[in-house]
């Protein structure tokens, strides 16, 4: 027998299939027909949104990967997720160039500051859009309605705004479309400015008519489900943002119905499904541990109704997130698992129904269930 | 509903479910013909080294002792075959450092007869005769914590124990040892079972296999005494339900609390594979001389389950079952708590349940997979059977914070079961650091 070259490793010997590549990918798929539904919403607009908002975290990734600035490699997806996310929060038609800015500074300033994948302490997309909320006030807060005509042939005209000139208003624009300036008007900002509740199964579906809304929550939804069902993405997060978020605009809406909107129009309107979904659950930005997970999102949901009802913005779930986000290694502390043997004592299975061993009622069993029986002295 | 039991708490929380690669369950135990020589390492087990009993060039037959024990926590070592002494020498050892070892010179003729017993009653000894009678049958825990087995009876008077907890779910990937002692010898484990009550003041006994494994559940159950002190119980699969702990977490509902022996809350563990080889040596007084260990792996042409005499070198071995190839990894116990061996002159010791032999192209890939930096996806905290958070764990052994751990994050009660490095999706050595770390703070406490 030939000598054969031994090759020692340390246990475990095996190993589990998935990969962080593995889960980013799994993410961007569930974000496609979340994209193609945005791009059957606002045209080639949406879509040379998305597109420039991605190349430019990618290329931004790529720089800082190639410089070593930071961990991780461009083929493991983290980029192309902050990419499509900072895209679908961002309006339709706002310039493409200040897309290219929050990409940039999404990834620059939120990622490989502090080292790239993993070390990042806030959500990169959020990081990226709170800038450009900062910037460009106004660009950020014009919406236009979707579903219309012409929106596959035709750009909304701010889109193509030169890089640093103001871009076109949409007022005339949409004039010629036979609407008016209002249409423009998210449901959150029509509820903050004009008291107008819109209904929540329209907003559900964000299929009737010409309002002005992202991608529809029962399909972010859908997807989540997906994701959570495979786990590549913790089902607490979500719950616990929606349920808290559910809980606190329910318990304002039962104080007083003529001031707060039902709850059922806080959960569907905005960025909250799609904050819940996939900027909440961001693995790297939340805790790790199971309890702390649940404070986490209970955190996000309460700060979300909060800055929505309390604040002079419209929309609270960036400002939320990011907050949870700074108070995550927080809770982490707090919420540590309870180690094997030092919790409370164990119920014992005896008298269960499970339990299968009933011929030991002859044995001699002493009644004693828990922890340390007290020595015989 | 068995999806429920997990909410009923009818097993230990987390774990994992690794693929389970059980082929050669069904594959009848064989005997492995003895190799020229045999080379019995006196360091076999927890404790001191045994001391040598025989001169070089002395003759000796199969079943005599070679070595006694050296004080209470320690063996003795009998030969596995007629032969000739022919040097008692340094000879790698798994572990790596290289250990004293008697090698005899098996004669061509030398049978698998045992030459060398002394047959004894076992009702009628007590306590402390019966525990010697163990220690001269050489047994150490078979499950892979090679702890001398009458150390381990030696249960302080004042701790009741009122369950004796068996071991048999071999929760490892490949490894069917047990499975196969379970269902071709149950009669054996029973004896065994017999034994151990009659040292702890017969408790009663359970029983607890895998459900992956009904065929060994059904042979137990036929050899069951009528009197009900025994039974048999089905746990659900998965790893590590074959830890101590997990298994009396599954079985009795208690938690063994940390820096605590199992008998200090009333239950006692015991491997099946110990006590089928208590029960079948004892009664004749024989000496532990050869194991049945799984032998299987990629690269392995003929795998099984073999009857292997103890001292058998790993080359003989694998040349026997057909496993060559330019590179190999050969690892002594299952694939997540085993020992990659260096030497393939390492002789079979009595603590190796299975022998795995994967060719080097199928672990490369593991190998060469990118490590991230830790996401925090919570995968590893979500199946460490400890409860401990391994993430954070992982990041403080690589800022090199040792005392933190061990006082912060209960480094301490890991047992290295690996399945936190199993899960990691950024592929992050977690179990090795904390091996690493543990050994550190071990040395720095000496010091």
């Amino acid at each position: 027998m030939t000598q054969p070259l031994i090759e020692i490793r340390s246990a475990p010997h095996v190993k589990g299939p998935r990969s962080v590549e593995m889960i980013m990918r799994h993410v961007v798929w569930s974000l496609l027909p979340i994209c193609a539904f945005y791009i059957f919403q606002y045209g080639i607009s949406a879509l040379a949104s998305i597109v420039v908002v991605t190349a430019t975290c990618l290329l931004a990734e790529r720089a800082f990967v190639r410089t070593g600035t930071q961990a991780g490699r461009l083929a493991d997806f983290s980029a192309v997720i902050t990419g499509v996310l900072l895209a679908l929060t961002l309006p339709p038609g706002f310039p493409l160039w200040m897309g290219a800015v929050a990409g940039l500074v999404a990834i620059a300033l939120g990622k490989a500051l502090f080292g790239g994948i993993g070390f990042n302490v806030f959500n990169p997309a959020l990081v990226g859009r709170a800038f450009v909320q900062a910037a460009f006030p106004t660009s950020i807060a014009t919406y236009t309605p979707s579903f219309l005509a012409g929106r596959f042939t035709e750009f909304i005209p701010s889109s193509l705004a030169l890089p640093l000139m103001t871009p076109a208003g949409t007022a005339d624009w949409l004039q010629s479309k036979n609407l008016d300036a209002l249409a423009g008007a998210t449901p959150l900002a029509k509820w903050k400015f004009d008291g107008v509740v819109a209904n929540a199964i329209e907003l559900l579906t964000s299929l009737s008519g010409h309002i002005a809304v992202g991608p529809a929550p029962a399909l972010i939804l859908l997807c989540g489900v997906y994701l959570a069902v495979r786990r590549f993405m913790d089902w607490r997060i979500p719950i616990a943002v929606l349920g808290s978020a559910a809980l606190t605009a329910w318990l304002l809406y039962a104080f007083d119905a003529a001031r707060y909107p039902n709850p059922f129009f806080m959960l569907f309107s905005g960025g909250l499904i799609l904050g819940a979904v996939y900027m909440a659950t961001d693995m790297v930005t939340s805790p790790v541990t199971p309890r702390g997970m649940w404070v986490y999102g209970a955190l996000i949901g309460l700060l979300t109704v909060v800055i929505r009802y309390y604040s002079g913005l419209p929309e609270g779930v960036m400002y939320a997130i990011l907050i949870a986000n700074a108070a995550s290694p927080l809770i982490e502390k707090i919420t540590q698992p309870v180690t094997f043997g030092r919790g409370a004592p164990g119920r014992s299975r005896e008298g269960s129904p499970g339990y299968v061993s009933r011929t030991d009622a002859n044995a001699a069993i002493p009644k004693k269930r828990f922890l340390r029986n007290k020595p015989k002295k | 509903m068995k999806f429920l039991n997990y909410f009923r708490g009818e097993t230990f929380a987390r774990g994992i479910h690794p693929p389970q690669h059980k082929e050669t369950a069904t594959m009848p135990i064989r005997r492995l013909p003895f190799a020229p020589r045999l080379i019995v390492h006196l360091s076999q087990q927890v404790g001191r080294p045994a001391r040598p009993l025989v001169r070089v060039g002395q003759e000796v037959v199969r079943g005599q002792p070679i070595a006694a024990a050296e004080g209470f926590i320690s063996v003795p070592h009998h030969a596995p075959a007629s032969g000739v002494v022919e040097a008692i020498r340094l000879h790698p050892t798994a572990n790596g450092p290289w250990g004293e070892a008697i090698v005899i010179r098996v004669h061509p003729g030398s049978t698998q007869e045992v030459l060398w017993e002394q047959p004894q009653y076992l009702p009628a000894l007590d306590a402390d005769e019966l525990i010697e009678a163990v220690q001269d049958t050489g047994i150490v825990g078979l499950g892979g914590g090679v702890f001398p087995t009458h150390a381990k009876l030696k249960v302080p008077k004042q701790w009741p124990v009122d369950t004796l907890v068996v071991n048999g779910c071999e929760c490892e990937p490949y490894l069917t040892s047990d499975h196969r002692i379970m269902v071709e010898h149950p009669a054996d484990i029973i004896a065994g079972i017999a034994i151990v009550r009659q040292l702890l003041g017969g408790p009663r006994a359970i029983i607890g296999i895998e459900d992956n494994k009904p065929d060994a559940v059904e042979a137990i159950r036929a050899c069951l005494p009528d009197d009900g002190s025994v039974s048999v119980e089905a746990v659900p699969t998965k790893y590590p339900q074959g830890a101590g702990e997990m298994l009396i977490k599954t079985l009795v509902g208690r938690e063994v609390p940390p820096d605590s022996r199992s008998y200090q809350i009333g239950a006692y563990v015991q491997n099946v594979a110990t006590l089928a080889h208590m029960g079948a040596l004892m009664p004749q007084g024989r000496g532990f001389i050869e194991r049945v260990i799984t032998v299987v792996g990629t690269a392995v042409e003929r795998p099984g389950n073999y009857l292997v005499p103890i001292g058998t070198p790993l080359r003989f071995l694998l040349e026997y079952v057909g496993a060559r190839d330019e590179s190999l990894e050969v690892v002594f116990g299952g694939p997540m708590m085993g020992q990659a061996v260096a030497s393939l002159d390492t002789p079979v010791t009595k603590g190796v349940s299975g022998i795995l032999v994967f060719r080097g192209r199928d672990v490369a890939e593991r190998a060469e997979r990118k490590t991230y930096p830790c996401i925090k996806c919570g995968e590893c905290v979500e199946c460490c059977p400890m409860g401990l958070n391994p993430s954070t764990l992982g990041m403080l052994a690589a800022k090199r914070e040792y005392e933190l751990m061990s006082e912060k994050y209960f480094l301490g009660t890991c047992f290295e079961c690996g399945s936190c490095s199993y899960v990691c999706p950024a592929n992050i050595p977690l179990v090795q650091q904390f091996r690493v770390a543990k050994r550190i703070l071990r040395e720095k406490a000496v010091a």
